[in-house]
Parts: structure tokens; C-alpha cells; sequence
């Protein structure tokens, strides 16, 4: 808890940022294409991250907010024509406000019954939305294409959602280490090890959690805008992939819960394994199993994760790698 | 008057844990708190700092009655408690689980002020030279001096201190013994949940005995001490009848 602005920030925030700008340097719109997946996971890793690696809570509905952002912040750009950052704040806003609502009603719930409710909210949303007529129903909606015409066409559009992302994600990194140096950070680390406990010490625990939630949530709403902008169209299946969910699970377990660089790495390895995984003929088909038996062995063997169990090995590198 | 518990009644399903137990604490006093196994002295601690709502009656503190607030509730009031069971923030290092007391307590202190308090009181228990390792790290004693530091932290007005006694050998029990002496001198008011006799009586201003959840005498020492009720209490185990009888 010493120094704020430490060098355990700089690290991941090096990472994420010397990676990001490379489809830059490059011009290479592929490049970019692929590092625009990266990017969003270690986003949506990240602040999964705060709920699951800080606090202590399993959800396996990260992705409604991603999904509920994604759809808000569409309809606001293609009903109501409303600019791209101002979408995406929308995005951000609705997914922290339904994430408000419903850790009111589901923190109280702890352990495996809160992940089991989570896993009901992505699939009940998607219910919702296929019902929804104003956001297109199960058929979705789509931009209209004279949209990117004023961000300079759609080739420039591209390119400004990119860096968007890229700063939102460099945003995401920072926050999350400053929430881990912070009381806040420590009043969930406190809940994490022993919910009882931490509430008996003073720690208000159902606002703490609550705010977590929607901390965690608003990340997804925004980068769900920005995904879905440069996609063009959002349908519901497209929206609401629960096996997404699972697989920033498998990113956060991978790389390390609980600390501000593990879920980068996590998501920036994962990402890589499942590249190499789907254009491989082996494994094209099963490569969700290899998530799972992944999840599995980390779970068993290595539940810290790579930054973790390296942060246990050797103590001198705690400080670089919060 | 720091403490007033007035006919305070709890029950488990049949089992009544708790039955009219009125009792109080004079700020900056200690009280002990003895009794058999299952009379009921943990029950008490947890209906003192809000982990169980008591069917019936007050629980006073400074003023406000705290019996049907949130644990935290009571905790930013001013109560800290230590478990008889560790329950250590495992991992967390040693300083860390002793700002969360010190962030979430009476003060609720900014974590730069906490860390100050924290250091302070992990040289009072002994544990500045473990500060930076994981609580899990800690043998048994050395968790037992956590739960101190973690509840000494919150600055509390009155301390719950639920067998800091237990499983210490001679030389570390009577280097706690004096680390509660210096807590007192400080002002703070506290109640232990004792079995060692000695300790509990050569500590304690007044001692309270708790048996099948209800109060079967009060007074001091030496008046605990010489109450037959109480040896009776305890026939069930003549070694510590015996021990209360000689007062060592």
C-alpha cells in the first residue's frame, strides 16, 4: 500500500498500450482487426477481474453488460443518431445502472448461488430483447451506413472505434490498479477472504459489493458500444454470448484474478491460444473444450493464476507485478 | 457506563442460549466473562457486536442500543472483536489485515493514517518484524496476535476479547497479559472470554459466570471466586472448580 503510482501500474499499462499501437505503426488493418479482439477481452477481463478476482464473487453473466450497453448505446446512434462517445456513455450508464439494481437484489446471495442467479440474468436479457421491439427484436438492428460518413467514412471509422478502444482499455487497467491501492480495494479484498469477518471489522459489505458490481459492469457497457458501432448491426445471439462469459472467466483464472496485470496477460494468452486453436484442424471444433479443461487444470493446480503463483515464488517481484 | 445488557434472551430452535442476562461495564474497566463449555460466553460476544439479533432485551451501548444493528453498523461505533477461532484475512499480508480494522473502525481512518496506527499496534503485539507476510503465513500464536491487532486498530471503546489466552505458553501469555494492561491504561474498556482462571481473575475489575445461557453470578474476583453457585457450575470439571476455588 505504499507507493500510488507505482511501478505495478506501469507494467500492464506498458503492455496494453505497446501492443495497442502497433496495427498503428503497421497501418495493417488486419493487424488491427485481430488486436480489436485482444483489446475488448483484456477490457472485459479486466473488470470482470474487479468482482471476481477482488471481491470474490463468480459471475457467469459478465456479458449481459456488453450486451445491454452494446444494444442501448446502438439504439441511441441509429434511432436517434446520437455521436459515437455519447453512445457509448449510454452503454456505460444502463449497464451500471441494471448491474445497481440487480447486486441490490443478488449479493445477498453468496458463493455458488450468486454465480448460478448470474447465469439466469444473461439468458432472461436475452429473452427480454427478443422481445423488445424498439431494439429490433430477435432480428436485431443495423447502421445505417451513412452514419460513418461523418467520422470520415467507414475506413476512418474503423480506425477512431480502434483507438477508442485503446484508450478506454488503458483506462480500464489504470482503474483497476488504482481500486486495488485504494480503501475501497482493500474493503473487497476484505470480503473476498471472509465476507463475516470484513463486515464485523466495519466494512459496509452490501454497498461495497454493489459498487463493484457497477464498476464492473459500466466497462462492458462502453465496449459493447464501441464493438457493436464498428460491427455495423446487433443481434441478440450476437450480443448475449454466454460462452463469452466463461471464457473471461478463463482469461482472469489464467492470468492471475486478483491482480491488475494478470487478467492482461491472461486475456492477450487466451486470445493467442484460441487463434492458433480455431485455424488448426485438430482443434477448430473443440476449442471451447480446451477452455474448459484449461479452466479446470488452473482451478486444480494453479488457482492463482500465472501472475499469482509467480507473485508467491519469488516475493521481490510483488511489487512489479500487482 | 459504557455497556448495559438488559435481560437479553436468545434461543437456537429448544436450546435456549442466552437466558435474561442483564449485566454491565464501566468505561475503561474489564470485565471477565467464565463459565463451562457451551454456557453461552461466544453467544454473548456475538449478540454484543451484532452477528445475532437477541430474541428479547437491550443491548446498551454508549447511549444507543446496538442489539438489532448490522455488524458493521457496530463496528464503526466502536466495538472490535477477536474470534476464538482465527479467522485471519489469509491473503492479506500482516499490515493489511490490520489497516482493514483501522480503515473500517471507530475512525475510519484514510489507508496513509491507518498504516501509521497499524505499524504502532503490530509493535504492540509483537508482529512488526511479520508485517509484510501473508496471514496465512502465521502459526497459530502469531494468529492470535493478528486478531488483537486487527480489533486494537479500530481504535475501539470497548474490546471483545474471545480467548487470546488459549494455546499461548507462559512466556507469550504473560507478555499478552501485559499488552491488555497497557490497553486499559489507554481507556479502552474490555470484556474476555477466559478459561485460564489465573489470568482472568488476576486481570479482571469484575467478573460475570454464565451457565446453560444464564448469568449465575457477578461481582468481583474474589467474590466470584467464593460463590458456591459457581463451584457448582463447574463440578462438572473439578480441575477448573478446583482452580476457582484457589483462585490460581
Amino acid at each position: 500500500m505504499s507507493r500510488v503510482w507505482g511501478i505495478g501500474l506501469w507494467v500492464p499499462l506498458v503492455v496494453v498500450v505497446g501492443l495497442g499501437v502497433v496495427p498503428g505503426i503497421t497501418g495493417s488493418a488486419s493487424l488491427r482487426e485481430s488486436m480489436f479482439v485482444m483489446l475488448m477481452s483484456v477490457g472485459l477481463a479486466s473488470s470482470l477481474n474487479i468482482l471476481l478476482g477482488y471481491t470474490g464473487y463468480v459471475s457467469f453473466g459478465h456479458i449481459v453488460f456488453f450486451g445491454l450497453g452494446g444494444y442501448v448505446g446502438f439504439y441511441t446512434m441509429s434511432a436517434h443518431g446520437w455521436p459515437l462517445p455519447a453512445a457509448a456513455l449510454a452503454g456505460g450508464v444502463s449497464a451500471g445502472i441494471l448491474a445497481f439494481i440487480l447486486g441490490r437484489i443478488l449479493l445477498r446471495l453468496r458463493g455458488a448461488y450468486f454465480a448460478l442467479a448470474t447465469l439466469g440474468i444473461n439468458e432472461a436479457m436475452r429473452a427480454f430483447v427478443v422481445n423488445f421491439d424498439p431494439f429490433g427484436g430477435p432480428i436485431g438492428l443495423d447502421l445505417n451506413f451513412s452514419v460513418y460518413q461523418s467520422y470520415g467514412g467507414a475506413g476512418r471509422a474503423l480506425w477512431i472505434t480502434y483507438w477508442a478502444l485503446l484508450a478506454v482499455v488503458a483506462l480500464v487497467v489504470v482503474v483497476s490498479y488504482l481500486v486495488k491501492r485504494s480503501k475501497f480495494g482493500l474493503g473487497l479484498m476484505a470480503i473476498r477472504e471472509d465476507e463475516d469477518v470484513a463486515e464485523i471489522m466495519g466494512v459496509v459489505a452490501p454497498s461495497a459489493k454493489t459498487w463493484a458490481y457497477v464498476l464492473s459492469a459500466v466497462v462492458p457497457g462502453i465496449i459493447g458500444v464501441l464493438f457493436f458501432f464498428k460491427n455495423g448491426s446487433i443481434q441478440p445471439p450476437e450480443a448475449f454470448r454466454l460462452h463469452l462469459s466463461i471464457e473471461l472467466i478463463v482469461m482472469v483464472m489464467l492470468g492471475g484474478q486478483g491482480t491488475v496485470l494478470g487478467p492482461v496477460l491472461g486475456a492477450f494468452g487466451y486470445q493467442r491460444l484460441r487463434g492458433y486453436l480455431l485455424t488448426s484442424e485438430l482443434f477448430s471444433n473443440i476449442q471451447l473444450t480446451v477452455a474448459g479443461v484449461m479452466l479446470l487444470i488452473i482451478i486444480l493446480f494453479i488457482p492463482a493464476g500465472a501472475v499469482g503463483w509467480i507473485r508467491r515464488r519469488v516475493p521481490g517481484l510483488r511489487e512489479v507485478l500487482e | 457506563m459504557i455497556l448495559q445488557v438488559e435481560g437479553v434472551s436468545l434461543a437456537f430452535g429448544g436450546l435456549q442460549a442466552l437466558d435474561d442476562v442483564t449485566f454491565h461495564l464501566e468505561e475503561g474497566k474489564i470485565l471477565g466473562l467464565i463459565g463451562p463449555n457451551g454456557a453461552g460466553k461466544t453467544t454473548m460476544f456475538n449478540v454484543l457486536n451484532g452477528v445475532y439479533q437477541p430474541d428479547c432485551g437491550r443491548v446498551v451501548f454508549r447511549g444507543d442500543d446496538i442489539a438489532r444493528k448490522r455488524t458493521y453498523n457496530v463496528a464503526r461505533l466502536g466495538v472490535a472483536r477477536t474470534h476464538q477461532v482465527v479467522r485471519p484475512l489469509s491473503d492479506l499480508t500482516v499490515r493489511d489485515n490490520t489497516i482493514v480494522g483501522a480503515c473500517f473502525g471507530r475512525h475510519r481512518l484514510n489507508l496513509k493514517e491507518a498504516g501509521v496506527v497499524a505499524d504502532r499496534v503490530l509493535q504492540t503485539v509483537g508482529l512488526d518484524h511479520l508485517s509484510g507476510n501473508l496471514a496465512a503465513s502465521l502459526n497459530v500464536a502469531q494468529k492470535k496476535r493478528l486478531e488483537l491487532a486487527r480489533a486494537l486498530a479500530a481504535q475501539p471503546y470497548l474490546l471483545l476479547l474471545d480467548e487470546v489466552l488459549a494455546g499461548l505458553n507462559p512466556t507469550e501469555m504473560s507478555s499478552m497479559l501485559q499488552t491488555i494492561e497497557s490497553i486499559r491504561t489507554e481507556g479502552t474498556s474490555l470484556i474476555m472470554i477466559e478459561h485460564v482462571m489465573k489470568a482472568v481473575m488476576s486481570v479482571s475489575d469484575r467478573v460475570i459466570v454464565l451457565d446453560y445461557g444464564r448469568l449465575i453470578a457477578s461481582g468481583t474476583p474474589a467474590e466470584v471466586q467464593a460463590n458456591e453457585q459457581v463451584i457448582e457450575a463447574y463440578l462438572g470439571d473439578p480441575a477448573v472448580a478446583e482452580k476457582i476455588r484457589e483462585g490460581v
